[in-house]
């Protein structure tokens, strides 16, 4: 693909990129988020026609009109949300479109479930075909789309980031079979904003910012950060600078507390734990194991069996989300597009999700656009929120800025405590940057921050004090040095000492 | 971060995916609405025009005068001042009726609106305006020797609080027991048709005492003091009354309640993303409760204007024939027509009340067949709900228009980058 240019009004989403994929390859495209690499894609796999450039299939300019178009040159893609239908089996839809037929018009569901279990077997895809979609994992289901695009003579594939919906284990056995592919020729194309998985599987990385093509590098000789710095631009700081914490009151206290499911079933069990002034406290664990009942549980939305909670001495005793807003609670909830905004609505209603009760935002039910605005403008400012004003829709925003957004509106209440909760899932380098430091400013501001999140990372660079969740129980609280072992182990709920 | 500055944002992001995952219905309209603004609304109506003239050409008569008969038929020629008394006379009259049926529009069109508003389907917009119409007759008849205007005033605010209170049975029940409020407010509406026939029927308590209705059992008149004044036309010839001016002064307080209250905040968070508007500390179910009353509020108020305004009595039979397809539901058109807003309601009201008016009226068999023609005002009507609820369909449409000029826009971008 030679000097793509692509323009949608009011922004150039691809400026003369340049882009080549060799046979064989894994090519990464590292971006941020709205850097233009899935306009690239679409571009290359027929969904949307460039204004200007070429795009050449081995030496041959071509031009897709369609996305069949460009299946039929061998251009296979796996979207980030999956495009399978959940009632049909595993063969059902990897034929889909181009099925086998018996008595001319019958489908030969054996013939299918034959070639797809085949294909499964060459690439060691460990899918079982008459297995229903809706039936198997994440990560299978993922192994279905490639296989997809296989059975349809792929040989380019394009990912559109596809660990950002696995676990670990599942990424790595993803990797696993991508080499496999590479060994048989295919090419791939990785889209990705995360370094560490970009330098373990490409070949080559091209970053893109802006629309424009910054570098293309081989891997060798790459960087975590040489890279972030061409994606963002400028220097990024991948570790957070933190001062030592001077930690100050107990600002947020839990006692014994029991919370559970919509199922009825235990999720928290007889939780304690006490957050000071002046720090972070973060509670690491894997997923599901009473982080979210934890966190609505504290925050008002979901009612607790039993136990005590106080914020800033304040004791919240089934207290509504209202009350615990009112009593000094911020809270950056761990789904900001579900919980965290009102997508439709602008930056600046968005802005006032807590307020819009209170002057100065509305008087006896009378509701003041004017001064929403007006406050939003300052908050979008002070925040760095980029890519609209205070009458842009919030969901029109990008996922680091929706999440700014978030925390201009928690931290802007000027709370005691605040809750984080995956403060940076789905964000490019970038806002991640930002959303740390910022909570360690409110940190040293003397707020109670309570973080909780998924990514060990996270929990690492930002904590002054780490607990291991587990079950609904605290399996371990760490202070000083400790190994991301140790808490790898304690997290599966291995109570072992890792030999120093 | 490389996020355009402009609040304009590239066609992709408003990928079918994203109205296809966005979860409630109210916010699935709102994408719709961004995406096409007054567009959609504007092309389904030429299209449903355009299809409409395709079946009367089809039986053989001319679209073209049949489109011109329903616009005298609605008293529309009336802005062209027609050359004679006697023509300017019943377009005026015409005029007039169209107004008639529009009010009744505007009021249920609201019901529908404000309750999609906060992510809710409310059907029982017929339901409600019956109640409503109900309760005005009851207390215009009963409390004669009442003044004037504390009578109408009493008649219309004890109406739409039973309005109110109609629809808040559908908003309780889906707040305590998650009874989906499409169910719920049909039932209610047939609740409410039986009821209204037993009550003006033969022997019913509302049946007027006037001898010799059995046949055609209707309820007594209203008294003089509970009827509103009539400021166009006369009032033995069903004139316009000053119910319009209720009606415009009701599409004020919906997009005030709307966009300028507190509650309207807390209906527009709830209909956009429950989970959220609970996060930030809103009562949800206070809300889906509060919005359905609201929303029977305004059916209720508007079968009390009709009562006071035009009506005076309602019969049985009356009952009937509006439960097979009335205004409740021609409202559902107009709300969405209208894309829920104020201004986009009116509109629709008058659309559809000219429709309505012109198709019975001004159509000679010359032109199409009578029957036919009230069919007509079903099609369009039909075709509009249709294409509304396509209207992904008709964006496609308006943006392939785009897309048949490449060479221009293959042109823009040195301009742009100038």
């Amino acid at each position: 693909m030679r000097g793509i240019r692509k323009e949608f009004p009011g922004v150039v989403a691809n400026d003369d990129v340049s882009f080549d994929v060799r046979r064989g390859e894994v090519h990464a495209l590292l971006g941020e988020n709205g850097a233009g690499k899935s306009t690239l894609m679409n571009i290359l796999y027929g969904l949307s026609s460039p204004d200007a450039g070429e795009i050449r299939l081995r030496g041959k300019p071509v031009s897709f009109g369609s996305a069949s178009d460009a299946i039929d040159a061998g251009v296979g893609m796996v979207h980030q949300h999956f495009m399978l239908i959940p009632v049909m089996t595993v063969a059902e839809n990897v034929v889909l479109g181009t099925e086998p037929v018996k008595d001319g018009v019958l489908l030969d569901e054996a013939a299918a479930e034959k070639k797809v279990a085949d294909m499964a077997k060459t690439f060691k895809f460990a899918v079982e075909p008459a297995a229903l979609v809706q039936d198997i994992g994440v990560g299978q289901q993922q192994r279905v789309e490639i296989m997809k695009a296989l059975y349809r003579n792929a040989e380019i594939l394009i990912l559109d980031e596809p660990t950002a919906v696995l676990t670990p284990q599942e990424a790595s056995d993803l990797f696993e079979i991508l080499r496999r592919l590479q060994r048989e020729g295919i090419s791939i194309v990785f889209i990705s904003h995360k370094l560490n998985e970009v330098l373990e599987i490409a070949d080559r990385i091209t970053v893109l910012r802006r629309g424009k093509t910054i570098e293309t590098v081989p891997r060798q000789g790459a960087t975590e950060e040489s890279l972030a710095r061409a994606m963002v631009g400028r220097e990024v700081l991948l570790r957070v600078e933190k001062p030592p914490a001077e930690q100050g009151d107990v600002l947020l206290s839990v006692e014994d507390l029991h919370v559970r499911d919509d199922r009825g079933i235990e999720k928290v069990r007889g939780l304690s734990f006490q957050v000071h002034a002046g720090e972070i406290l973060g509670i690491a664990g894997v997923d599901g194991n009473g982080q979210t009942e934890l966190i609505e549980a504290l925050t008002g939305l979901r009612r607790a069996e039993s136990g005590r909670i106080e914020v800033g001495g304040l004791e919240l005793h089934h207290a509504s989300a209202r009350h615990t807003l009112d009593a000094g609670l911020g809270h950056i909830p761990e789904d900001r597009q579900r919980r965290g905004l009102v997508l439709e609505f602008s930056i600046a209603e968005n802005i006032a999700l807590h307020d819009y009760s209170q002057p100065p935002d509305s008087k006896y039910g009378w509701l003041f656009p004017g001064r929403l605005v007006e406050r939003a403008t300052g908050l979008i400012q002070e925040f760095d929120v980029r890519g609209g004003g205070p009458y842009t829709r919030a969901g029109a925003l990008s996922g680091g800025n929706q999440q700014k957004l978030v925390a201009a509106r928690e931290i802007a209440r000027d709370p005691k405590a605040l809750i984080a909760a995956q403060p940076t899932r789905g964000l490019d380098v970038g806002a991640i940057e930002y959303l740390h430091r910022r909570l360690v400013t409110e940190r040293d501001e003397g707020r109670a921050i309570l973080l909780v999140s998924l990514e060990l990372e996270e929990i690492f660079s930002l904590s002054d004090r780490i607990l291991v969740i587990y079950e609904g129980e605290i399996v371990g609280e760490h202070t000083g040095a400790v190994s991301e072992e140790q808490i790898g182990f304690e997290m599966v709920g291995v109570k072992r000492e890792v030999p120093a | 971060m490389s996020e355009p500055t402009n609040d304009q944002k590239p066609d992709l992001v408003e990928s079918p995916e994203e109205a296809a995952s966005s979860g409630t219905l109210a916010a699935r309209l709102s994408l719709s609405h961004r995406a096409g603004g007054v567009v959609v609304p504007v092309l389904t109506v030429v299209l449903a025009f355009l299809l409409g003239g395709l079946v009367v050409l089809a039986t053989g008569h001319n679209p073209l005068l049949a489109y011109r008969d329903i616009f005298d038929g609605a008293g529309l020629n009336w802005i062209f001042h027609p050359t004679t008394n006697v023509q300017s006379s019943i377009a005026a009259y015409n005029l007039t009726q169209t107004l008639l049926q529009a009010t009744t529009l505007i009021f249920t069109g609201l019901a529908v609106a404000f309750a999609f508003r906060c992510g809710m389907f409310n059907i029982g917009g017929e339901g409600q305006y019956l109640v409503g119409l109900v309760v005005a007759n009851w207390i215009g008849v009963s409390f004669s020797g009442m003044s004037t205007l504390p009578h109408v005033l009493f008649a219309i605010i004890a109406a739409t609080l039973a309005g109110a209170a109609w629809a808040g049975i559908a908003g309780v029940l889906k707040a305590t027991t998650g009874a989906h409020e499409v169910i719920s407010t049909i039932m209610l509406n047939w609740i409410a048709i039986y009821t209204a026939t037993w009550l003006f029927g033969a022997g019913g308590p509302l049946q007027t005492t006037a001898a010799g209705q059995s046949t055609n059992p209707v309820s007594n008149d209203i008294a003089h003091s509970a009827e509103l004044p009539v400021i166009w036309g006369s009032k033995g010839f069903q004139g316009l009354d000053i119910g319009f001016f209720i009606a415009i002064a009701a599409l004020v307080v919906f997009w005030a309640l709307i966009n300028r209250t507190t509650l309207g905040y807390e209906v527009r968070a709830v209909g956009f993303n429950p989970d959220a508007a609970a996060y930030g500390g809103i009562n949800v179910k206070k809300n889906v409760i509060r919005a359905m009353a609201i929303s029977g509020a305004f059916a209720g108020l508007g079968g009390a204007v009709d009562m006071l305004g035009y009506l005076y009595h309602y019969g049985a039979l009356d009952v009937q024939n509006s439960a097979a397809g009335g205004v409740g539901f021609i409202g559902i058109a107009v709300a969405l027509l209208g894309r829920n807003t104020a201004v986009g309601v009116f509109f629709g009201s008058l659309l559809f009340g000219g429709l309505i008016y012109g198709t019975t009226q001004g159509l000679s068999s010359n032109v199409i067949q009578p029957e036919l023609a009230s069919n007509l005002t079903l099609i369009i009507e039909g075709l509009v709900v249709l294409f509304i609820g396509a209207d992904l369909l008709i964006l496609y449409v308006w943006n392939s228009r785009k897309r048949l000029r490449p060479q221009r826009r293959a042109q823009a971008p040195a301009k742009a980058a100038a």
